[in-house]
């Protein structure tokens, strides 16, 4: 049986639990509110900014971006500017498709064996689905947050509350992106769970930022909608957080540390973590470079000289001995 | 040899994305709005529930006593304490507005700090906004 997916769950829990006592049982506002927040900021920027730096100093000798279709060639025949770009632009357009819709996880296949014996391959989408809803859905749910983080909050952060309460349901009106946030989630994670060939390759690395990002989805709906909090206070000490003007309003409720510890744990997580796609997916080879080596010679930067001694060369040594030989020659 | 410089742009370019509220805050911060009370308010003592249900949960209070008033035609709230009150947000004395008079000085105070913007006002009128 595997029990990975358990390991990260205990996890996650025992984090909330943490949270939970450290604040209610413990009276730890301060460390809870003020110095892990800190500390997961710190710990984010420091590992973050080492981990690019450590990747910018690889070596970048060959071009090998992956070619999805015709190469530039002759006048006549099309190429695929974008599956196979030979400039910058269709380079960067490559890559803008590539990070803001996925287009390489668009093009997922599954292998099958259709009734026993036949090998089948099948366009298969829902990944896609899933993982472009989750990214999204976070991405707004990130921006949004900036209205804790902003007095007076910019009119753009507005408008996407604006835009993300379309529907006017409830007061508190609800988000919709803080909904489908917590259902890719749990369709990532079931994903993983029910489908035996991706269960087998999971580890506890994968199910562990699952669980923590559906405990900060659950913590933050359950915030908004149900365990209310005084929402005024809450943004009293984000703000005081990122004014280094730190202070604990006593209106808040211990579902906020529970909230604002799982962020902060998903903070200081992420430079040591798979998460660090978020960096890695703009330095991919494959994808960021153009397909331009019929047109422009590459040298290998450290390619040492080597010595070498051509034929005309040659026969310019041995020629006599040559000609004595009987041997051809090109220059008599 | 390597893509460095560009590397380094883009990673400069992320930093100072993800320290935008800092500087942001630099110009701008305020500090945290105190909702004034009416004199009406401060000598009634306490609202139709306590103060920290209130802060909380009277977005929920007031959605629920719009759908009773609308489709039911009840009008009348009895709190847990058993006092009897007028379900109204914007109507005569014996209404929200009847006590909390200013709507820019109670509502939009906490309102505009932390952006939120209720639909109410798109059908209630504030009667001290014309002025």
């Amino acid at each position: 049986m595997n029990f990975k997916y358990l390991y990260s769950l205990i996890l996650v829990i025992a984090l909330f639990l943490i949270a939970y006592a450290g604040v209610e049982m413990a009276g730890m506002q301060f460390v809870f509110g003020i110095l892990v927040p800190y500390a997961a900021v710190v710990i984010f920027l420091w590992g973050f900014i080492s981990k690019i730096l450590c990747w910018a100093n690889s070596a970048v000798p060959f071009r090998i971006p992956t070619t999805a279709g015709q190469q530039k060639s002759l006048d006549w025949i099309r190429q695929n500017k974008i599956d196979n770009p030979s400039t910058t632009i269709g380079v960067v357009v490559r890559m803008a498709l590539e990070i803001l819709t996925f287009r390489s996880l668009f093009r997922n296949t599954k292998m099958a064996l259709h009734k026993g014996a036949k090998l089948i391959y099948s366009w298969e989408i829902w990944l896609w689905v899933g993982a472009l809803a989750f990214h999204w859905a976070f991405f707004t749910t990130v921006t949004r947050h900036l209205r804790f983080f902003t007095d007076p909050v910019p009119f753009p952060i507005t408008l996407l509350e604006k835009a993300d309460s379309f529907f006017q349901v409830g007061l508190p009106l609800v988000f919709q992106s803080g909904i489908v946030l917590l259902a890719a989630l749990l369709f990532l994670f079931l994903r993983r769970l029910l489908e035996p060939q991706v269960r087998y390759i999971s580890l506890a690395a994968d199910y562990f930022p699952l669980f923590l990002l559906i405990g900060i989805a659950l913590s933050g709906i359950l915030m908004r909608y149900f365990i209310k909090t005084d929402v005024v206070a809450a943004k009293e000490l984000a703000m005081g957080l990122v004014t280094f003007q730190p202070c604990i309003p006593e209106t808040v409720g211990s579902i906020f540390y529970i909230h604002l510890f799982l962020v902060s744990t998903l903070l200081a997580y992420f430079p040591f973590s798979k998460l660090m796609h978020f960096g890695g997916v703009f330095l991919s080879p494959t994808r960021n470079q153009a397909n331009n080596t019929r047109m422009q010679r590459h040298v290998n930067p450290w390619n040492y000289p080597v010595n070498t001694h051509t034929y005309e060369e040659y026969e310019d040594e041995f020629r006599e001995k040559m000609i004595d030989a009987g041997l051809p020659v090109d220059k008599e | 040899m390597n893509d460095k410089k560009k590397i380094i742009t883009g990673l400069a370019i992320f930093l100072f994305l993800f320290t935008l509220p800092i500087w942001y805050n630099l110009v701008s911060a305020t500090s945290a709005p105190e909702p004034e009370l009416s004199a009406k308010a401060k000598a009634a003592k306490t609202c139709v529930r306590s103060k920290e249900y209130m802060v909380a949960e009277h977005m929920q209070l007031l959605d629920v006593w719009r759908d009773t008033v609308v489709r039911t035609g009840e009008r009348t709230y009895t709190n847990p304490d058993g006092k009897q009150f007028n379900m109204s947000l914007s109507t005569g004395e014996n209404s929200c507005i009847g006590c909390h008079v200013s709507k820019a000085d109670f509502c939009d105070k906490c309102h505009n700090y932390a952006s939120v913007n209720p639909y109410c006002w798109d059908c209630h009128i504030d009667p001290k906004e014309k002025k």
